[in-house]
């Protein structure tokens, strides 16, 4: 009980903790609405990137696997909405630039990996609609969503912590920290049956 | 420009001595400066022909730099630059954060213009020199220098103009 409340109360801290610093961030004075909810998007966006390993794990105390996955199906759909709000929001905020970054010419090193992100984001969560469709072999649909979710994990944390922005170094960094072990954790717990066999 | 290249010594002579009077701690190097060539994303939100200003807005940063010709390293006076960045108190794509200043006789330039704080993730400012606007036969640069520190109150930014 203690352990689940520890769990759940951590995930929480981890999640709110950014929001709440980037809210009080001094360079929200300079920037529109539009540039503002862009830039929380993002974060929003990393946040959840820390909520799908544990929802696909099952590592949430009181949620069945099952009950987990679900909300892992919508939490995806939420993540990808994120990246589109954040992107079309720095887009009305400054046209060129993001063309410049969609088009990997951007001056700003951050900005390829987050596309890079985007992009494997958007292959997940398509991966993911077509599975039924296409009948995808267990094995080949897991090997390619965790793939593509290492991609958007690792592409995703470089591009915030290059970042000068709203959210707090501190928090970002645990923040990103809890999304790497995260995607570990669940990618180790899901190594294919004949690792386990030669340990 | 092949007469200029026979001339390197005469050029670096008077270069070398005109950059010695202004100060400028360049000395030998001068002969064969490369141009400065245009930074990447350096033209984005540019609005071309902002007026000459003694100061962008309330002021209380300062944009420096100078300006000097490739080859020889002579200094450019006369020079127009346009300056623009997101500062506290405008966007990069507002006109009001837009205004353009000369260099002066040591072809240094230095505009006062609001405090520069990070947008799309960096610290930083945009330079042009736009050959659209006057005869001197230069090629168009387009600078985007970074700041070390979002807490500089100033930036240095330094044009080497290629003659076409």
């Amino acid at each position: 009980m203690t352990r689940a409340v520890l769990i759940w109360a951590g995930l929480a801290a981890a999640l709110v903790v950014p929001v709440v610093i980037a809210a009080g961030s001094p360079f929200l004075q300079w920037r529109s609405a539009v540039y503002i909810a862009a830039g929380f998007a993002g974060i929003v966006a990393m946040g959840l990137l820390l909520v799908q390993p544990l929802l696909a794990g099952g590592y949430l105390p009181g949620l069945t696997i099952r009950f987990g996955r679900r909300v892992h199906v919508w939490v995806g759909i939420g993540l990808v909405g994120a990246v589109i709000a954040h992107v079309v929001g720095l887009w009305l905020t400054s046209p060129p630039d993001v063309v410049d970054v969609l088009l990997f010419r951007s001056p700003t090193p951050f900005s390829d990996w987050g596309v890079i992100a985007m992009w494997a984001v958007f292959a997940a969560a398509a991966l993911a609609a077509m599975r039924k469709k296409l009948r995808l072999r267990p094995r080949f649909w897991r090997f390619w969503h965790l793939s593509l979710a290492s991609v958007v994990v690792v592409g995703s944390v470089v591009h915030a912590l290059l970042i000068e922005g709203t959210m707090g170094t501190v928090s970002k960094v645990v923040l990103c920290a809890l999304a790497v072990a995260a995607l570990a954790k669940a990618i180790w717990d899901q190594r294919p049956r004949t690792w386990r066999v030669r340990r | 420009m092949t007469a200029e290249l026979h001339t390197r010594r005469n050029l670096l002579l008077t270069g070398a001595a005109t950059v010695g009077a202004a100060g400028f701690l360049m000395p030998a190097r001068a002969a064969g400066l490369a141009p400065t060539p245009t930074m990447r994303g350096g033209a984005n939100n540019y609005q071309p022909g902002a007026a000459i200003v003694d100061r962008i807005g309330g002021g209380g940063f300062w944009m420096n730099g100078t300006v000097r010709r490739a080859g020889d390293g002579a200094p450019l006076p006369g020079v127009r630059i346009q300056i623009w960045a997101h500062t506290t108190e405008g966007y990069e794509s507002d006109a009001r954060s837009h205004g353009a200043t000369l260099t002066d006789a040591n072809g240094a330039f230095r505009l006062e213009m609001p405090q520069i704080v990070p947008a799309f993730g960096q610290p930083h400012a945009h330079l042009a020199y736009d050959a659209d606007y006057d005869d001197l036969g230069f090629e168009t640069v387009f600078l985007r220098p970074i700041m070390p520190s979002s807490r500089d109150t100033s930036l240095d930014a330094h044009f080497v103009l290629k003659p076409v």
